[in-house]
C-alpha cells in the first residue's frame, strides 16, 4: 500500500496544474473537460439504470403489483430518454472522443476549445431542465414521444422533457462539429488521412451523423413542444394534421443515431483489438471507409421503424432493401477484427476482454437486425421484446462493453494510476454473463408474443422474464465493479507508466496523466499507423502489466 | 401464412446461428491458437482486398435472398384477398371495438370461423394503437383519422391472445382481448345469437336520417354523384386526377367532401365531421359497399393513405395482382 | 481563475504576432481555416434544422394545397417583398464592410456595419407589423383562430378548410419566427462585430470573425429567399 511518503513526486499534469472548483468549471482544456462529462454522463448512468431496476422487479411477475401503470409508463419512457440522449450519445465521443481525438493527431487542443466547454454546459443545463421534470412528475410518451398521444393525450410534463432533449441536441452537434473541424485541420505534420487511427476515423463518422441529423429532431421537437403548448394541428389527424409525419421527422434522426451510438465504440475496439494482437487491423482501409459508409447508409433507412405503421408497401421494400444495404459495413467490421486476431500474438487483459464481448454481443445483436430488416418477419416481431432485445445487445452489449474497454485501456493515461487488473478481468466476465442472462430470453419473449411497454402481461411470459430480471441483477454487479474500483485507484492504484500497454498512437507519447498541452513540441509522424512490429521489435518482449 | 412467417424466420435463425457459430468459433480458436508466446512475434498482415470483396458480396447476396423471400411474405400478409369476409374495428383508449359485417358487435372479442379469409378495417378515435395477434403472425397499427387494413386466416380453432402494441397510454397493457376460432358450425350457432341486423341495414338507415339521399339520388339529376357501383371503382375527380373509391376515399368524403370533389359536381356538399362517429362512419362506408355490384371488393390492401385527404397515389387493384 | 489552460510553455512564444492568434493554433493561416470551416459546418446544421420545417411545409403544401393558397392570400406580399429587398440590400453591406476591412477603410467598415444593423432592425419591425395584422385578423393560431368563408384562389365557390389553413398559419409563424429569431441573434453578432470594428481589431491581414459572421449573415438572407415565395406568393397572380 502505498502511503504518501513513499509516492514519488508527481509530475506536473493537467490534473494538477490548477486547483479549485473554478478551474474546472471554467477549464477549456478538452481533458479536462472530458472528465467533467465522465461524471455527468456516470449520474445520468445510474439513474436510467436505477429506472431499469425498477422496470425489471416489476416484470418479474405478471400483475402489476410494484408500480401503477402510469408510473411504469413514466418509467420505461424516462429509461429510455436519460439512457438515449444523456448517456449513450454522448458517452464516447464526449469523454474518450473528448480527451482522445486531440491527442491521437498531435494537436494541443481541439479546433474550439470555448465551444467544448460550451458543450458540457448546455448539456449539463439540459441535464438540470430533464431532473426536474423527472423529479417533478415525469413523462410518459415512451422515449419515441409518438403522436397524437404525445402532443395531444398524455398529462404528463411533455413540454419540458422535449425541451431538455432539444437543449442536449446542441451539445451533440457542437462536439461533432468541433471534432470535424478538429480532424481536418490540426492533424499534426505526417499525420495523413491513412496514418490515422482507426478511432479517428469513427469519431469522424460519428460527427457527420451528429451535425446532420440531431438538427431534425431538434426541429420536431420544437414542433411537438409547439402543438401541445398551442394546440395546433401539425400531427393530430383531427386537426387536419398527420401522425406519420411525426413518425418519418422523429426516426430521420433517431436511426442515424444509434450510429452515433455505435460508431465510437466501434472505433474503440480497433484500437483495442490491435493493441493487444500486437499488430495492425486487417484491412484498414476496409474498416475506415464502412465507418462512413454506415454513417452515409444510416441516413437512407429510418423508415423500417415503421413497417406496420401505415406506410405503403412499395415505401417498405425500399427502406427494406437499404436496410440490408447498411447492415453489410458492419459485418464487413466483424470480419475484419476478426481476421486480425490471425497471427497474432494475443493478450487478455481487461481491455481486450471487453472486446471479444463486443464482438459476440454485436455479432449477435447485428444478426438480429436481419430478422427486423425482414419485412415478413417484422410484421410479427415487431415493438415486441424482440426489438427490446435486439437494441440492447447494439447499445448495452456492443456500445457500453466499448465504452468500459476503452475506459479501462486508456485509463492509466487518464488517471495516471493502473486500474487492478484482477478485478476487471473478473467484472468483464460478470458484464458478458449478467448480459446474455438479462437480453437473451428477451429475444424468445418477443416472439412468442410478448409486447413492449407492459407491465402486466399473461402468466406464460413468466419464466423468461424472471431469467431476464435475475441477469439483470448479475449486470447490475459487473457495472458497479468499475465505478468502485476506479475510485479506489485513484487513491490507491499504482502509478502508471506513460505506455502501460506498448500501444501505438500519439497519445501514448504523452505522459501520464498528459500535461496541459499534451506535447512538448508538435510531433511530425512518420509511421504508420498501428506500426506493432517496429514497437515490439524496439521492445524485444511486451512486458505483461500486472495490476 | 402464419407459417410463411415461421419458416422464414427459421430460415433467418439457421443463417445467423450458422454465422454466429463460425465467428464464434474463429474467434475462440485464434484467441486460443494465437495467444502471447514469449519470443513469438505478431505477425504484420495488411489485408486482402479478394477476401474483403468475398465477405462483403456474399452477405450481401444471401442479404438480398432473405429481402426477396421475406418481400413476398409481406405482400401476401397484406393483401386481403378479394371476398373476405369484413370486420371493422374502432380502438380506443383502452379497448377494442369490433363489428361484424352482418352486424354482430364485440368488445375486446373477436369471433371467427376457422378457414375463412377475415379482413380487418381498422380505425382509432384517439391515438395510435396496434392489433396484434401473435398466433397469427399478424400485426398492424390503427391510427386516428384513417383506416388501415389486415387479414387473416385462422387455421385451428382455439382462443388466441389480441395485444395493443402501439404504446397507448395508461391501460396500454390492459388493452388485451381474444380471437376465437370456431368451427364453421359453432360460428352460425354464434352469429344467429346476435341481434342487430348487417351493418351495411344500418348503414343505409343512417344514410335516410342524415339526408344524403336527397343529392345523393339513385336517378342522375341529384346535386351529389349516384353512388350506386361507385364502390372500388375509379373515379375522376374535378381537378383531372383519377382516385380510387376505397374505404378511405368514401370516408374522406363524408369528413372532408371539399378535398376530392367529383368531376362535373359543385363542391356543395356540407361536412359530416363532429356529427357522426366512427361506427356510424363504418356503417355507411359498409352501405355504400353495398351498392356495388361486385359487393366487397377489398381493394385497399395498400394503406398508401397517409391523411384523409390523400388517396393512395397507386391504385391498390396493383397490389390485388400480386399472387 | 485559471486562464487559458492550453498556454504554450514559454519557450515557443518566440516571435511577435497577432493577439488574436489562440495560442492552440499553429499559425494564423490554421485558426482562419478553421473558423471559417467551423461555420460552414454549423450552417450546415443550420439548413437541417431549417430542413425539418420545409419538409413538413411542402407536405401540407401539396396535400391541402387549396386552403394553403387563400391563407397565402391574406398574408401581406409587399411587406414581405419589401422584407427581402431589406435583407438581399444587408447582404450587400455586409459584403462592402468586408471589403472595407480588407481595405483598410475603418469608417466605411464601420458604416456599412452600422446600415447592416439598421436593415435588420427594419426587417424585423416590419416582420412585427405583420404579426401584428395577423393577430388582428385571428389568423394566430390558437383559441381564438378564425378562418370561416375564405374562398379557394381561383375556386370562388369553394371555401377553405380553416383547420388546415390554420396548419399554414403554424408553419408560417413557427418558419418565420425561427427565422426572427435568428436574425435577431444576428444582430447580436453584428453588435460584438461593431464594438471590435470600433476598437481597430480588424485589419487587412486579420478579420476573420467579419468573415464567418457575414456567412451567418448570408444564410439567415437566403433561408429568407426560399420563405418567401414558398409563403407569400402561393398562386398569386397579378
Amino acid at each position: 500500500m502505498a502511503t504518501a511518503m513513499a509516492q514519488p513526486v508527481e509530475r506536473e499534469n493537467y490534473l494538477n496544474k490548477h486547483y479549485g472548483v473554478g478551474s474546472w468549471l471554467l477549464t477549456t482544456d478538452h481533458k479536462r473537460i472530458a472528465l467533467l462529462y465522465l461524471m455527468s454522463i456516470t449520474f445520468f448512468f445510474f439513474i436510467g439504470g436505477f429506472f431499469a431496476l425498477l422496470i425489471r422487479l416489476e416484470l418479474l411477475t405478471p400483475t402489476g403489483d410494484l408500480v401503477q401503470a402510469d408510473t411504469y409508463n413514466k418509467l420505461f419512457t424516462m429509461h429510455g430518454q436519460v439512457m438515449v440522449f444523456f448517456f449513450l450519445i454522448p458517452s464516447i465521443p464526449a469523454v474518450l472522443g473528448n480527451f482522445l481525438v486531440p491527442m491521437m493527431i498531435g494537436a494541443k487542443d481541439l479546433a474550439f476549445p470555448r465551444i467544448n466547454l460550451l458543450s458540457w454546459y448546455i448539456y449539463a443545463i439540459a441535464g438540470l431542465l430533464m431532473l426536474h421534470c423527472m423529479i417533478t412528475g415525469g413523462v410518459d410518451t415512451g422515449w419515441t414521444f409518438y403522436t397524437p398521444f404525445s402532443t395531444a393525450f398524455s398529462n404528463t410534463k411533455v413540454i419540458e422533457a422535449g425541451l431538455a432533449i432539444f437543449i442536449s441536441g446542441f451539445s451533440s452537434i457542437l462536439t461533432g462539429l468541433n471534432f470535424i473541424v478538429t480532424i481536418h485541420r490540426m492533424r499534426a505534420p505526417g499525420m495523413t488521412w491513412s496514418r490515422l487511427p482507426l478511432f479517428i476515423w469513427a469519431h469522424y463518422a460519428t460527427s457527420i451523423i451528429q451535425i446532420l441529423g440531431t438538427p431534425v429532431i431538434a426541429i420536431t421537437l420544437v414542433l411537438v413542444v409547439a402543438e401541445r403548448a398551442l394546440h395546433l394541428g401539425i400531427f393530430d389527424p383531427k386537426l387536419g394534421g398527420d401522425p406519420l409525419l411525426f413518425q418519418h421527422l422523429f426516426w430521420f434522426y433517431s436511426h442515424p443515431a444509434v450510429y452515433i451510438m455505435i460508431l465510437p465504440s466501434m472505433g474503440v475496439i480497433s484500437e483495442v483489438i490491435s493493441c493487444f494482437s500486437r499488430k495492425r487491423i486487417f484491412g484498414y482501409h476496409f474498416v475506415a471507409l464502412s465507418s462512413l459508409a454506415i454513417a452515409i447508409f444510416g441516413f437512407l433507412v429510418w423508415a423500417h421503424h415503421m413497417f406496420v405503421a401505415g406506410i405503403s408497401l412499395y415505401a417498405a421494400l425500399i427502406f427494406s432493401i437499404l436496410s440490408y444495404a447498411v447492415a453489410v459495413p458492419s459485418a464487413v467490421k466483424v470480419f475484419n477484427w476478426t481476421a486480425t486476431l490471425y497471427k497474432g500474438s494475443i493478450h487478455y487483459d481487461a481491455p481486450m476482454l471487453y472486446a471479444f464481448g463486443f464482438l459476440g454481443l454485436f455479432t449477435i445483436g447485428g444478426l438480429t437486425g436481419l430478422f427486423l430488416a425482414a419485412l415478413g418477419v417484422d410484421m410479427h416481431v415487431h415493438d415486441t421484446y424482440f426489438v427490446i432485445a435486439h437494441f440492447h445487445y447494439i447499445m448495452v452489449g456492443g456500445a457500453l462493453m466499448g465504452y468500459l474497454g476503452g475506459m479501462h485501456f486508456w485509463w492509466p493515461k487518464i488517471s495516471g494510476k493502473l486500474y487492478p487488473e484482477g478485478w476487471a478481468r473478473l467484472a468483464a466476465l460478470i458484464v458478458f454473463i449478467g448480459f446474455n442472462l438479462t437480453f437473451f430470453p428477451q429475444f424468445i419473449l418477443g416472439y412468442i408474443g410478448m409486447p413492449r411497454r407492459y407491465y402486466q402481461y399473461p402468466p406464460e411470459f413468466q419464466v423468461l422474464n424472471v431469467l431476464s430480471t435475475a441477469g439483470a441483477t448479475v449486470l447490475g454487479v459487473g457495472y458497479l465493479m468499475p465505478m468502485i474500483y476506479f475510485l479506489w485507484s485513484m487513491r490507491y492504484g499504482k502509478p502508471a507508466p506513460d505506455n502501460p500497454w506498448n500501444a501505438a498512437g500519439l497519445e501514448w507519447k504523452t505522459q501520464s496523466p498528459p500535461t496541459t498541452f499534451n506535447f512538448e513540441e508538435e510531433p511530425v509522424v512518420t509511421w504508420e499507423a498501428y506500426n506493432y512490429d517496429e514497437i515490439d521489435q524496439a521492445q524485444k518482449e511486451v512486458p505483461q502489466v500486472v495490476g | 401464412m402464419a407459417g410463411n412467417v415461421d419458416a422464414l424466420y427459421i430460415f433467418l435463425l439457421i443463417v445467423s446461428g450458422l454465422m454466429t457459430a463460425l465467428i464464434f468459433v474463429t474467434i475462440v480458436y485464434f484467441a486460443a491458437r494465437y495467444r502471447y508466446r514469449k519470443g513469438v512475434p505478431a505477425e504484420q498482415i495488411e489485408g486482402s482486398t479478394p477476401l474483403e470483396l468475398t465477405w462483403t458480396f456474399i452477405p450481401l447476396g444471401v442479404f438480398m435472398v432473405i429481402f426477396a423471400w421475406s418481400a413476398v411474405v409481406y405482400f401476401k400478409s397484406r393483401t386481403p384477398p378479394r371476398d373476405s369476409t369484413e370486420v371493422y374495428v374502432v380502438a380506443k383508449q383502452w379497448m377494442w371495438k369490433l363489428e361484424h359485417a352482418e352486424g354482430q358487435r364485440e368488445i375486446n372479442e373477436l369471433h371467427v370461423p376457422v378457414g375463412r379469409d377475415v379482413k380487418l378495417i381498422m380505425t382509432s378515435q384517439d391515438v395510435i394503437h396496434s392489433f396484434f395477434v401473435p398466433a397469427f403472425r399478424m400485426k398492424q397499427d390503427v391510427l386516428p383519422g384513417r383506416y388501415t387494413v389486415a387479414w387473416f386466416r385462422a387455421t385451428k380453432p382455439g382462443t388466441y391472445h389480441l395485444f395493443c402494441t402501439q404504446y397507448c397510454g395508461t391501460q396500454h397493457s390492459g388493452m388485451i382481448g381474444s380471437v376465437i376460432v370456431m368451427e364453421p358450425a359453432q360460428y352460425e350457432a354464434w352469429m344467429s345469437g346476435g341481434t342487430g341486423g348487417p351493418l351495411s341495414v344500418a348503414g343505409e338507415k343512417i344514410f335516410a336520417e342524415l339526408g344524403c339521399a336527397t343529392c345523393h339520388r339513385t336517378d342522375t339529376q341529384g346535386r351529389g354523384p349516384n353512388l350506386q357501383g361507385v364502390f372500388g371503382k375509379p373515379v375522376l375527380l374535378e381537378d383531372g386526377r383519377t382516385v380510387t373509391a376505397d374505404e378511405n376515399y368514401v370516408r374522406e368524403s363524408i369528413l372532408e367532401p371539399g378535398a376530392k370533389v367529383v368531376n362535373g359536381f359543385k363542391p356543395v356538399m356540407p361536412t359530416f365531421q363532429g356529427l357522426v362517429s366512427e361506427e356510424q362512419l363504418n356503417a355507411l362506408v359498409a352501405y355504400v359497399k353495398s351498392l356495388s355490384t361486385s359487393g366487397q371488393s377489398g381493394v385497399t390492401a395498400n394503406p398508401a393513405a397517409i391523411v384523409p385527404s390523400q388517396a393512395p397515389a397507386n391504385p391498390p387493384s396493383k397490389g390485388n395482382q400480386v399472387h | 481563475m485559471s486562464d487559458s489552460q492550453i498556454a504554450v510553455s514559454p519557450a515557443s512564444h518566440g516571435g511577435a504576432h497577432n493577439p488574436a492568434l489562440l495560442h492552440h493554433f499553429a499559425t494564423e493561416e490554421q485558426q482562419r481555416d478553421a473558423s471559417s470551416l467551423g461555420m460552414w459546418i454549423f450552417l450546415g446544421t443550420e439548413v437541417m434544422f431549417f430542413g425539418g420545417l420545409f419538409c413538413a411545409y411542402l407536405i401540407y403544401r401539396r396535400w391541402y394545397f387549396g386552403d394553403f393558397a387563400a391563407a397565402s392570400k391574406s398574408i401581406d406580399a409587399l411587406l414581405g417583398g419589401t422584407n427581402t429587398a431589406v435583407l438581399i440590400c444587408s447582404s450587400l453591406t455586409v459584403v462592402l464592410a468586408i471589403w472595407a476591412a480588407q481595405t483598410s477603410r475603418r469608417a466605411l467598415l464601420i458604416a456599412m456595419l452600422v446600415l447592416t444593423m439598421l436593415f435588420g432592425a427594419t426587417f424585423l419591425g416590419i416582420k412585427g407589423k405583420e404579426y401584428k395584422d395577423k393577430f388582428d385578423e385571428h389568423h394566430v393560431p390558437g383559441a381564438s383562430f378564425s378562418f370561416e368563408h375564405e374562398p379557394i384562389p381561383g375556386h370562388p365557390d369553394q371555401y377553405a378548410n380553416p383547420r388546415h389553413a390554420e396548419i399554414f398559419f403554424a408553419l408560417y409563424f413557427i418558419m418565420t419566427g425561427l427565422h426572427a429569431l435568428h436574425m435577431i441573434i444576428g444582430l447580436g453578432i453584428f453588435s460584438w462585430l461593431l464594438w471590435a470594428a470600433w476598437k481597430g481589431r480588424f485589419t487587412p491581414e486579420y478579420h476573420t470573425p467579419l468573415e464567418i459572421g457575414g456567412l451567418y449573415w448570408h444564410f439567415v438572407d437566403i433561408v429568407w429567399i426560399y420563405l418567401f415565395p414558398l409563403l407569400y406568393l402561393i398562386d398569386r397572380h397579378p
